[in-house]
């Protein structure tokens, strides 16, 4: 549709013919290609500057060779068969993934709101939740870089991996399920604070609980019942029990990879909702 | 859709729709927001923008002005679909604000007060995402990215980062971004807070060439009076959320009764006290960042 029809101009330019969204098809249509333009442009960025990838794989790097090689001489606790170093490099992948997605997405939003970046997205006609999702799999393709950085670390120190294509391309799958989870998440609190300062206080304060009550560690059954109940709520928990089936020659999952993936893509759509929504906040 | 607005002036005496003018690109009714809790106190509450009416016709260049904090921002957000408005209406184009917001998004430029083009970015590359934001069909755009480059004098730029931007550089840069699509109406909140004088008279340069070549209608928002001399054809003046005066520089200058009346006559004239009406630590604390980072 034009703005308008007549003759009678507005102005000299010549005006470009736009499809209206009048049904369905062409919105879903507009929301997966405006979230592929997004996407594109947190890819372009990564690609200008990508320090900031090698600073986040310090950290699983740390975890898995320090306290994985100290915890697994303890032989303390139960890891369902698995040597401890397996069982937890795939708790510390989905970790790794929780922190770039909760760090990249509040914070990313924060900042654009501060340079007023995020001002013209919003004047502009893209759907709201183009501009969450666009995020969200941005987050995923961060944590596709620790997914390298985990599977390069895992095959030097030991850890026996499933090195099946199919089984990889379901990690893969479960980690930008769970990017766009955490992300999604993030970009709420960050809707909700706006401001750096409050934002990493409530980052730090939230990131850790999603971490220890989870089984990415240890195993959900050696927590007191009201943490286990906690447990079961945590996405994480679903995320690492995936990437235990998928990523591990001898793992197995307890939910099922299907179940494990539907939860976390229901997590991810409701998500979405609340974030598209509180979306526009961010500019006032 | 048939513009809903373009023949009410002439039917009925008492029709629900506001007359309006044949030419009227943007036109505002009793446009008003208030910040805070509706159940607040009084006190409490604040009305930035106070029963806004505005009408401005295609093709000017129309500056609204006002001392920091008077409400420029918050119009400006409102009229780019950024923030609901508590109270009132606008058009756009005949296109109702709130009720077709993504449809005037579709007619509309806006170029924020702060920094917003992406650092990390090259030039090209900014371009390129708000090209395929706005729907620009693939054949066409690098033929329009091409000629805006080059309409802005940005081509040798396009493949650096724009971090390495000079503050004008960047602006043009945010300007094209703003009009790759040919909006109807271009927004420019504050275009020029923050840049030497050379930058500053190459974007007055800019909003003169858009108008003479394209006929693009210009709303802009600033707080220098010279600028509003030099490039608007009407003006309003607000002040604490209402437009106090509205019409050419020549006319708001004749006004005062006063021989050799600058626009800052005027301005002091209609504002009065400026230390009491300043805009508050965040707005302050924002233009200073965007001025540092332009400069």
């Amino acid at each position: 549709m034009k703005p308008q029809e007549s003759g009678a101009l507005l102005n000299g330019w010549v005006k470009p013919k736009h499809k209206r969204a009048n049904n369905w098809l062409s919105a879903i249509s507009e929301l997966i290609r405006k979230t592929i333009v997004l996407t594109e442009l947190e890819v372009r960025k990564l690609l200008h500057d990508p320090s900031d990838l090698f600073v986040r794989a310090a950290q699983p790097v740390l975890w898995l060779v320090i306290f994985g090689q100290v915890f697994a001489k303890i032989r303390a606790i139960p890891s369902n068969g698995l040597p401890y170093l397996d069982f937890m490099a795939a708790g510390i992948l989905a970790q790794s993934v929780l922190f770039v997605a909760i760090f990249s997405g509040g914070m990313s939003i924060i900042w654009e709101r501060d340079l007023g970046t995020v001002h013209k997205f919003l004047a502009s006609p893209t759907p709201r939740a183009a501009m969450v999702l666009g995020k969200a799999l941005s987050a995923g393709v961060r944590g596709f870089c620790q997914v390298i950085v985990i599977y390069l670390l895992s095959l030097l120190i030991g850890v026996h991996l499933n090195l099946n294509p199919l089984a990889f391309l379901g990690v893969v799958l479960v980690v930008f399920l769970g990017a766009a989870c955490f992300c999604t998440f993030s970009l709420i609190i960050g809707c909700l604070v706006k401001s750096r300062e409050r934002f990493t206080g409530i980052g730090q304060l939230l990131t850790m609980p999603l971490f220890f009550a989870s089984n990415a560690i240890y195993p959900i059954v050696l927590m007191p019942i009201w943490l286990r109940s906690i447990a079961h709520l945590n996405p994480l928990t679903y995320m690492v029990d995936a990437l235990r089936g998928t990523m591990l020659a001898n793992g197995r999952s307890i939910y099922g990879f299907g179940t494990d993936c539907l939860i976390l893509l229901a997590v991810v759509v409701v998500l979405t909702f609340i974030c598209g929504r509180l979306y526009p906040s961010i500019a006032t | 859709m048939t513009r809903l607005t373009q023949n009410v002036g002439s039917s009925t005496g008492e029709s629900q729709l506001p007359p309006t003018n044949a030419s009227a690109i943007l036109e505002t009714h009793a446009l008003t927001r208030r910040f805070g809790k509706a159940f607040a106190q009084r006190a409490v509450r604040h009305i930035a923008v106070n029963d806004l009416n505005l009408t401005v016709q295609a093709g000017e260049v129309f500056g609204l002005l006002g001392p920091n904090g008077a409400g420029k921002s918050t119009a400006i957000k409102m009229l780019t679909t950024l923030l609901p408005p508590s109270a009132g209406s606008a058009t756009i184009a005949g296109l109702d604000l709130t009720r077709q917001a993504a449809t005037v998004r579709r007619a509309i430029g806006y170029v924020p007060q702060a920094l917003s083009a992406d650092g990390s970015l090259t030039g090209y590359e900014n371009l390129l995402i708000f090209a395929k934001l706005y729907d620009i069909p693939r054949k066409k755009r690098e033929n329009y990215i091409r000629e805006l480059l080059n309409f802005m004098g940005l081509q040798d730029a396009a493949h650096r980062l724009v971090q390495q931007y000079s503050g004008g550089m960047i602006r043009k840069l945010e300007i094209a971004q703003a009009i790759l699509h040919q909006p109807l109406v271009l927004f420019l909140d504050e275009p020029t807070v923050g840049l030497d004088p050379l930058a500053r008279s190459n974007v007055w340069e800019l909003v003169e060439r858009l108008r003479s070549n394209f006929g693009t209608t210009v709303f802009l928002t600033t707080h220098f009076m010279e600028e509003a001399d030099s490039l608007c054809d009407r003006i309003a003046i607000m002040h604490q959320g209402q437009v106090i005066v509205t019409g050419t520089p020549t006319e708001l200058k004749a006004s005062l009764n006063q021989e050799d009346a600058t626009l800052d006559d005027v301005f002091i004239h209609y504002t009065g006290d400026l230390l009491a009406s300043g805009a508050n630590y965040r707005e302050t604390s924002r233009i200073r960042r965007t001025a540092k980072r332009l400069g």
